[in-house]
Formats: C-alpha cells, sequence, structure tokens
C-alpha cells in the first residue's frame, strides 16, 4: 500500500500551528509553574499571539492555498485572521489585570484555542473546516464563559451558551448535510456553481436556509439572539469583551464567505431575507438597548444592533459590501474593546461597578477614563470623527450603491435610537457629579497599553482610513 | 503664506485645546489666559484673509486641496468665497469675546470647559470653509460632541434634557443627510464617472427632478432643524436657555448659522428646481416664524428665553430673504446672519452679566437698573435697538434689504414680514422698559456694580460692529457682492441646462458663467 504524501504548504499553515502550540504550551506550563510565577503564562500568550500576528503579515500576497480552498492564506483571510488576533491580543491585555492569585493557565490556553478555531473559520471556503472551527472556537467559549466560577452568573452564562450553542450547531450540521446533499460537495465554490445551475433545488434553499440560521445564532442577528444578554452579562468581563469581538467577526466571516464571496449574485430571495435580518437585528438591538441599566447587558444589545449594521453590507453583495463589513469588524473590535478595557479598568478585577449609574461623575474624577469612554461611545454611536463613523459611511454607501436606500435609512434611523443610550453614560460621567464608591485602583500597565491602543486606534481609524481601505480594495476586488 | 494660512486658522483652536489639555487643572488663570490668546490670535489672523480677500474673484479663495481618503475621492479641501467669509470671521470674532466673558462665569472644571470651546471654535471654522461634502460633513457632526459637553456640564438646572433635545434634534436632521450626501456622491459618479466629494464639482450637476426633490428636502431638513425653521424650533429655547452665557452666545450666533449657510451653500446650487419649487412652503414657514417668534417672545418672563425666542424670528428673516432669490434678498440674508450673530451674541453676554450681578434672569425680579448699571443700560439700550432694526444699527441694513428683496419678488411676503419688525420692537423696547426703568422696587436691585474693564472690553467691539455696519455696511456687501451674483447666474444657468435634459455642466459652460474653482 503506498502512502502519498499530501503536498501541503506548511508555511501558509504558519499562523494556525503557531497559535496551537502556544496554547498547548501554555496548557502544559501551567501545573509546573508556582502560583506567584503565572504571570509568565500571561506573557507568553501575548508574545505568542504577537508573533502569529508576525507570521501573518509576513504570508502577505503570497495567496497559499492547501487542499483547494480548505485552508487559505489569500489577503482577505489574513486580514480577518489579523483581525481576530488583535481581539485577542487585547483581551489578554485587559485579563491580566486580575490578580496574581487567580491567574489559571488554561484561562489563556483556551483563548488561543478559541482564536485557532476562529482562524480556521476566516480562512476556508470549505463547509466542514468552518464547521470545524466553529466548534473548536464554541467549545474553548462555553468553558470561558463560567470561568468565573464563585458567581453563579457566570455557571448559568456558560449553561445558557452551551445549549443555546449546541441547539445551533444542530441547524448548522444539519445544514451542511443537506446541502451536501444536494450538491455532494462542502466546498463552497462548487457548491456555488450547483446552485446557479439549478437555483430552485427545495433541498439546497433548505440547506442554505439552516446554514443562515446556524450562523445567524453565532453572530447573535434577531430572532436568534435571545441568548446574548444574559451570556454576555453573567461571564467574565474580558470574556464578554472577546466575545463581542473575536467569535462574532469569525462568524462574520463566514457568512461573508457564504453570502458574498460563494453566491453572488444573491438573487432575490436571499437578498430579502437578509434585508429584514439586518433591519430587525438593528432596530430591536438598538430598542431593546435603551432601557438597561447593567453596561454589559447594554453593551450585548449594543453588539446586537452592530451585528445588525454588519448585515447591511452582506445585503449590498460583493460591491463595497465585504470591505465594507472587514473595515466594520476591525472599527467594531477597537472601539468594542474600548469600552471593555474602560470597564475592566474600573470594576476591581472585572465584577464590580457593572451598573450604568455607577458611571456618575467618573469623568469628573478620572478624566482621561472619562474621555476615552466617551470616544468610545461617540465611535459606537457612529459621530466623527471616529472609526464607528467611517465604518457607519462605509456601509451605507454599499447600501446606497446597490440601491439599498430603504435600508440605509432605517441604518441611520437606528444610529439615531443608540446615540440616546450612548451619551446616557457619557452624560452620567460629566454632568453628575462623583459618588465616591467609585475607586479606581492603580492600572496595570497592560490596560493602559489596551486603552491607549484602542482609544487612538479609534480615532486614527477614524481621520486616516485612507491605508486600510485602499488596502482592503486592491485585495479584494481582484478576488474571485 | 497663503497656501495654508485657512488651514492655520481653522485649526489653531485645536492645538490650543491640545495644550491645554497638558496643563494641570488647578492652574485655571493660567488656562484662561492660554485660551483666549488662542482664539486672540485666531482672530487676528483671519483678520488677514479679511484684508488679502479679493472682492472682484468669483472663485474660491486661499484654497487648498490635499488627498484625504483619496480611495473615496475624499480630499482636504477648504476656501472661501464672498458668502463663506464673514461667517468665517464672525466665528472668529466671536471667539475672543464669548472666553472673556466667561472669566468669572465659568469658575468650575474651567480646563474642559475650555477645551470645549476651542474644539467647537474649529469645527465651526471647518464647516464654513470646508469645500469638500465629506469634510464638512466631519465638522458638521464634531461640533456636536463639544457643544453637549458645554450645555450639558455648565449648564443651567434643566441643561441634561436640553442638552440631549438639542443632540436628538440636530442629528435627526443631518443623518438623513448623511444618506442624502451618499447618493449625491453615487449620481455624481453615474453622470460623471469619478468619485468626488468636491462641492463645487458637484455643483455642475444638473440632476432630474425627482432626484432633486428627495435629495433638497434630505438636505433642507437638517438645515430647518438647525436654523430653526418653525415648527422645528423647539430645541431651541431648551439649548439657549439651559447653556451657560458662552454656549448660548456661540449657538447663536454662530451654530444657527450653519443652517442658514447651508441652505445657501448647498441647496441652491445643488439642487435649483427643487429650491424654487420649495420657495412657497419656506416662506410662509419663515413668516410664521418671524411672527410666531415675536409674539411668544413678548410673554417670556425669562429675558434669555426672550430672547432665544427672539432669535427664531429673526431667522425667520434670514430665510425670506434668502428664499426671495434675488441680489437683495441674498446680501440682506447674509448680513443679517452676521448682524443676528452680533446682537443676538451681545444680548446673550448683557444677560450673562445680569445673571452674574443678580443671579436671575426673570424680569419681574429686575426694574429701575438703569440709576445704579448706566453704562450697563446704555450698552444693553444700543444692541436692543440693533436688535430690532433701527437705522444706524446694522439690524436695520439687514432687514431693510432683505424686506425690499422679498418685495421684489413677493409683495405679501414683505408686508407680512414687515410686520413682524413692529412686533419686535414691542417686546424688545418692553423687555428693557421693565428691567430698566421705573422704581426700584426690590432692594436686591440696589447698589449694584456697574460694567467692569473686562465686561466693556467685550461690549465695545461689538457696539463697534454693531454702528459700523449701520452706517457704512459697504466693506460688507462689496466682499460678498461678486459671489451673490455668482451663484444666482450659475442658478439660472443650472435651471436653462435643467430645461435643455443636461445631466452636468460642462468645463467651458461653467467657465463662462465664472464659478470656475481654480484660484
Amino acid at each position: 500500500m503506498n502512502w502519498l504524501a499530501p503536498d501541503i504548504n506548511w508555511l501558509g499553515l504558519a499562523p494556525e500551528i503557531l497559535i496551537v502550540l502556544v496554547g498547548l504550551l501554555v496548557m502544559l506550563l501551567d501545573p509546573f509553574l508556582s502560583a506567584s510565577r503565572k504571570q509568565i503564562l500571561a506573557h507568553l500568550s501575548w508574545v505568542g499571539v504577537l508573533l502569529t500576528m508576525l507570521a501573518c503579515l509576513y504570508l502577505w500576497d503570497s495567496n497559499i492555498d492547501n487542499w483547494e480552498g480548505m485552508s487559505l492564506a489569500d489577503n482577505l483571510s489574513l486580514t480577518l485572521k489579523l483581525i481576530f488576533l488583535s481581539g485577542t491580543l487585547l483581551t489578554i491585555f485587559i485579563s491580566s489585570f486580575r490578580s496574581k492569585s487567580e491567574i489559571h493557565g488554561e484561562y489563556y490556553a483556551l483563548l488561543l484555542l478559541a482564536t485557532f478555531g476562529m482562524m480556521l473559520m476566516g480562512s476556508s471556503t470549505d463547509l466542514v473546516v468552518i464547521f470545524l472551527g466553529i466548534e473548536v472556537m464554541s467549545v474553548a467559549l462555553y468553558v470561558l464563559a463560567g470561568f468565573n466560577r464563585p458567581d453563579p452568573r457566570s455557571g448559568e452564562a456558560s449553561m445558557k451558551y452551551f445549549l443555546m450553542g449546541a441547539f445551533s450547531t444542530g441547524f448548522l450540521l444539519y445544514g451542511i448535510a443537506l446541502i451536501y446533499g444536494a450538491t455532494g460537495q462542502t466546498n463552497l465554490v462548487e457548491v456555488a456553481d450547483y446552485f446557479y445551475s439549478s437555483p430552485t433545488d427545495l433541498v439546497l434553499l433548505a440547506g442554505i436556509g439552516l446554514l443562515l440560521v446556524g450562523l445567524g445564532f453565532k453572530v447573535a442577528s434577531v430572532p436568534f439572539h435571545m441568548w446574548v444578554p444574559d451570556v454576555y452579562e453573567g461571564a467574565p468581563t474580558p470574556i464578554t469583551a472577546f466575545m463581542a469581538a473575536g467569535p462574532k467577526a469569525a462568524a462574520f466571516a463566514a457568512l461573508l464567505r457564504v453570502f458574498i464571496l460563494s453566491f453572488d449574485p444573491l438573487g432575490n430571495l436571499w437578498t430579502v431575507i437578509l434585508w429584514i435580518l439586518a433591519a430587525l437585528t438593528m432596530t430591536v438591538g438598538n430598542l431593546l438597548a435603551i432601557s438597561q441599566m447593567n453596561i454589559k447587558r447594554m453593551l450585548a444589545y449594543s453588539s446586537i444592533a452592530h451585528a445588525g449594521y454588519i448585515l447591511i453590507a452582506i445585503v449590498a453583495g460583493r460591491d463595497l459590501g465585504l470591505t465594507s463589513a472587514i473595515f466594520y469588524l476591525l472599527a467594531y473590535t477597537l472601539m468594542n474593546m474600548g469600552a471593555f478595557a474602560v470597564i475592566m479598568a474600573l470594576s476591581e478585577r472585572g465584577e464590580k461597578h457593572l451598573n450604568i449609574p455607577d458611571y456618575r461623575g467618573l469623568g469628573l474624577k478620572y478624566p482621561i477614563l472619562g474621555v476615552l469612554m466617551t470616544i468610545f461611545m461617540v465611535s459606537l454611536s457612529g459621530i466623527p470623527p471616529t472609526a464607528g463613523f467611517m465604518g457607519k459611511f462605509y456601509i451605507f454607501s454599499a447600501a446606497v450603491k446597490n440601491g439599498f436606500i430603504g435600508l440605509a435609512v432605517l441604518g441611520v434611523l437606528n444610529s439615531l435610537i443608540s446615540v440616546y443610550f450612548y451619551l446616557r453614560v457619557v452624560v452620567l460621567m460629566f454632568m453628575h457629579e462623583p459618588e465616591s464608591r467609585l475607586e479606581g485602583e492603580h492600572l496595570a500597565w497592560p490596560v493602559q497599553v489596551a486603552l491607549i491602543v484602542t482609544g487612538l486606534g479609534t480615532l486614527w481609524l477614524g481621520l486616516f482610513p485612507d491605508w486600510f481601505l485602499r488596502l482592503t480594495q486592491t485585495t479584494f476586488m481582484a478576488m474571485k | 503664506m497663503t497656501d495654508s494660512i485657512l488651514s492655520l486658522v481653522v485649526f489653531l483652536p485645536l492645538v490650543g485645546a491640545v495644550l491645554i489639555a497638558f496643563i494641570q487643572r488647578s492652574q485655571t488663570e493660567f488656562i484662561r489666559r492660554v485660551a483666549f490668546l488662542t482664539v486672540l490670535v485666531t482672530f487676528l489672523l483671519s483678520l488677514y484673509l479679511y484684508f488679502k480677500f479679493d472682492p472682484q474673484s468669483q472663485a474660491y479663495q486661499f484654497v487648498v486641496q490635499k488627498d484625504w481618503i483619496g480611495s473615496l475621492g475624499i480630499s482636504y479641501y477648504l476656501g472661501l468665497d464672498g458668502i463663506s467669509l464673514f461667517l468665517f470671521l464672525l466665528t472668529t470674532f466671536l471667539g475672543p469675546l464669548t472666553i472673556l466673558s466667561t472669566w468669572t462665569a465659568i469658575t468650575e472644571k474651567v480646563k474642559g470647559f475650555m477645551i470645549s470651546m476651542l474644539l467647537l471654535e474649529t469645527a465651526l471654522l471647518g464647516v464654513f470653509a470646508a469645500l469638500d461634502l465629506f469634510l464638512f460633513y466631519v465638522f458638521w457632526e464634531a461640533m456636536l460632541i463639544p457643544m453637549y459637553f458645554v450645555i450639558g456640564i455648565w449648564g443651567g438646572p434643566g441643561r441634561i434634557y436640553a442638552t440631549i433635545k438639542f443632540v436628538l434634534f440636530t442629528l435627526t436632521g443631518s443623518l438623513l443627510m448623511l444618506v442624502a450626501i451618499i447618493a449625491l456622491y453615487f449620481i455624481n459618479q453615474a453622470y460623471t464617472g469619478t468619485y468626488t466629494f468636491s462641492i463645487p464639482e458637484l455643483s455642475r450637476l444638473v440632476l432630474p427632478l425627482k432626484t432633486q426633490f428627495w435629495l433638497f428636502w434630505a438636505f433642507a431638513l437638517a438645515f430647518a432643524i438647525k436654523v430653526p425653521l418653525f415648527p422645528l424650533h423647539t430645541w431651541l429655547p431648551d439649548a439657549h436657555v439651559e447653556a451657560p452665557t458662552a454656549g448660548s452666545v456661540i449657538l447663536a450666533g454662530v451654530l444657527l448659522k450653519m443652517g442658514t449657510y447651508g441652505f445657501l451653500r448647498f441647496c441652491l446650487p445643488l439642487f435649483p428646481n427643487a429650491f424654487l419649487e420649495a420657495v412657497p412652503l419656506i416662506s410662509i414657514l419663515a413668516i410664521i416664524g418671524i411672527t410666531y417668534g415675536a409674539m411668544v417672545s413678548m410673554m417670556q418672563k425669562d429675558i434669555k428665553s426672550l430672547v432665544a425666542y427672539s432669535s427664531v424670528a429673526h431667522l425667520g428673516f434670514v430665510m425670506l430673504g434668502m428664499f426671495a432669490l434675488n441680489q437683495q434678498g441674498i446680501e440682506g440674508s447674509i448680513l443679517q446672519m452676521i448682524n443676528h450673530g452680533i446682537s443676538t451674541g451681545a444680548l446673550f453676554l448683557i444677560v450673562g452679566m445680569l445673571y452674574e450681578r443678580r443671579h436671575t434672569r426673570l424680569i419681574a425680579d429686575f426694574g429701575g437698573l438703569s440709576s445704579s448699571l448706566p453704562v450697563l443700560a446704555t450698552f444693553f439700550m444700543i444692541v436692543a435697538l440693533s436688535s430690532i432694526g433701527l437705522p444706524g444699527t446694522n439690524g436695520f441694513v439687514g432687514e431693510f434689504l432683505i424686506i425690499l428683496g422679498a418685495f421684489k419678488s413677493n409683495v405679501t411676503y414683505a408686508v407680512l414680514a414687515a410686520s413682524g419688525v413692529i412686533i419686535a420692537a414691542v417686546y424688545m423696547l418692553w423687555m428693557y422698559q421693565r428691567v430698566m426703568f421705573g422704581q426700584v422696587t426690590n432692594p436686591a436691585n440696589q447698589g449694584l456694580k456697574d460694567l467692569n474693564k473686562r465686561e466693556k472690553l467685550i461690549l465695545i467691539p461689538l457696539v463697534i460692529a454693531i454702528f459700523w455696519i449701520g452706517f457704512y455696511p459697504k466693506p460688507f456687501l462689496s466682499k460678498m457682492e461678486t459671489s451673490v451674483t455668482s451663484l444666482l447666474e450659475s442658478t439660472e444657468a443650472k435651471l436653462a441646462a435643467q430645461k435643455e435634459g443636461k445631466t452636468y455642466l460642462s468645463n467651458s459652460e461653467f467657465e463662462m458663467i465664472g464659478v470656475s474653482n481654480n484660484k
């Protein structure tokens, strides 16, 4: 029996391999380190993520394709991976605020492995690999959501997330099975070919529909968003920040692969369905965010609303839609991470002062934190000169260009609603006198770094986005 | 020098704000001085623009154009013409006066206040100087945040309600305008093949009537809220009354003009047919604003809200003159924007000075103040008369031109508007009488200190401006004349082109009517 060695370009897999190795190393080292020295694991993790990012940069323009699209290292995947990795990096920075005695190696290992799953999702055109990525990511997240063991809400979050996640996985897998049944393929390129030759095949349509439901759960689009508020509220704060950034972006990466890169043009049916999803997601997210008293819950609903904006880009299609969606993912990662970094800075290792009224007078007592939070809130509500504005401008442009003016108008009206609850935080921070309860501690340097990077990044991307737009336009317009 | 001076003036306040950010919070006196110095230098530099401005040229002057977000056709593009020049100067002129007025009025959180005021000034100057629609929008929106803080932190008891209302009202309009801006951008691309936000370029488009209609109203709503045109004015009394004096001055003096300026800069040249169609509706709303604003002013118990409602009336005049669509009307309209900035700004400053002395603004609490405050009373009289539009003051010239223009285009409008002038005299003089004259019935009104040097220094430049424009408006009118003429001519040309079914004016046609954007 002849075993034929597959022709693998290992270089193209370098980022994935690197991050898994670092993750495993962290896990292995954990038992051998005394409690006082576990800080090393955190440092090892962020250095590992940074190296992985460098590997991605090194592969730029290499366009490596392993196993016919199963694992790509084209510029699109690399951009997505860099966005995920920056989310992870910032998460590690804001996590290391936890005191030394509380560091657990598996926390970092799980973060890195979840990132690995996300990277698989972002770089494959094969449904099976995408599924594999989702599972690797999700299982790690189920554990991370429950990591705050003394707090029962954390356990509840983990359980809820697990149940809903498993449920959605069922949909996803069933959808993939139906697609495979109809086409005999799991590679999206070939599935798309079949889609265009017989667009009314009911089995295929059902498969795509279930796929949309499964991914809809992961991006938290309405009506599959029910799990989000409880999970975001209960999970440890850095993990909430992480979930809103990376995993959501990764699920969007999968959606982009399916609905923009493969099925283009989408056809009326899917356009209408996505149109409705986008409209519902934005509106429900924003309306429910208004009445929230817990800042994590408010940001949970806000993250639902932002998913709605990105869905607009998907409706708009490849022309500007793809680039604007990716720009928005980056902008959202920065501003949302920034907001959570401020929450972490104030919450005494995570879970205190989470009610919005706790922010009373923050800006007067700690002006720098207050100004940073203002930048993030202004950016989230989409007011210039911030990354959030540029992102929304870009997405609405995509919608208008492709004739979805109604959706763009709905989008701006939603921005208007969102201004109310984002600026409410600013009102409390600056327009009420401080209460003595809020005691900021001396911030550890990683949190400071995270705050500076996200704050400046949000402004920089809002003022000088040209480099990123050029980069994405030139590389993605040329894609097949 | 001329290449970069405009950018320098626009961004100097921002530089000042950054500098202040590095000064310790406790050094309030130093912070005040840095802020004052910054806006003073900004004003002096802007005077250079005034003297260098060539009144004969139809082109934009002091133009700077650089690639900004080149991949989307967005450029950093600034320039001034006869329409924007005076609004720009008004902003720099009011800057030092407002900062000076806060010397003793703002004692808490001085650092934040000065940073906000300086950021506000940069955004406002940017709005008037921007020649790129995207850049304009960025400045237009960026203005919101500092203003939001100024009202919300340093305002009166109802400040939070007022500031949120202000932001939400303004944003409603401007977000719809954003969609229209994007649509215009793609329509231009479809017609000409280039992606650009350049206002002179976009002005060459001759759009189909239906497109004009939708885009016009999307822009007009944003501007009408800002003006504010009746019935969209409800945010204004709240914001004006609750804002600190300096905030009210900038709000009334400059911010409202962003709306009227927008009509003139965008709605007219971009959508002339839709603009013409809207003349009856907007003129009538303007007249309602004039009479309604005046009548509501009459019944106010609080001087500050009286002044606030009088703004609704004055801005009604500005709109009426603009929508008369002739040389006198538009020139009067621009001049009246300046006048309102000066007179109403001065009124708010005087109300602020009264408030600092008595900690009340209710008319009923005053009475007979002229005996203890003769100097203040004199200034107040001059400013009140200028607000009414007495001959010899700036208000007269502006209102006269506007009514003249309106008379030329529609006699009924002119007659109705002229009656508003009479009511204006009633509310202003009646208020003045109740505050300044009569017996001192309230002992708290006795022995008040008259104006100090700083306060005189604030009011004297304003009074000089009042009389200067009142007696010798030529330097102002002559610098706007060419731009207004060419605006009207290009509008004519576009209306003609629309009839011929053209989609945009070619280069040669464009240059023929002299609206070339080349220096």
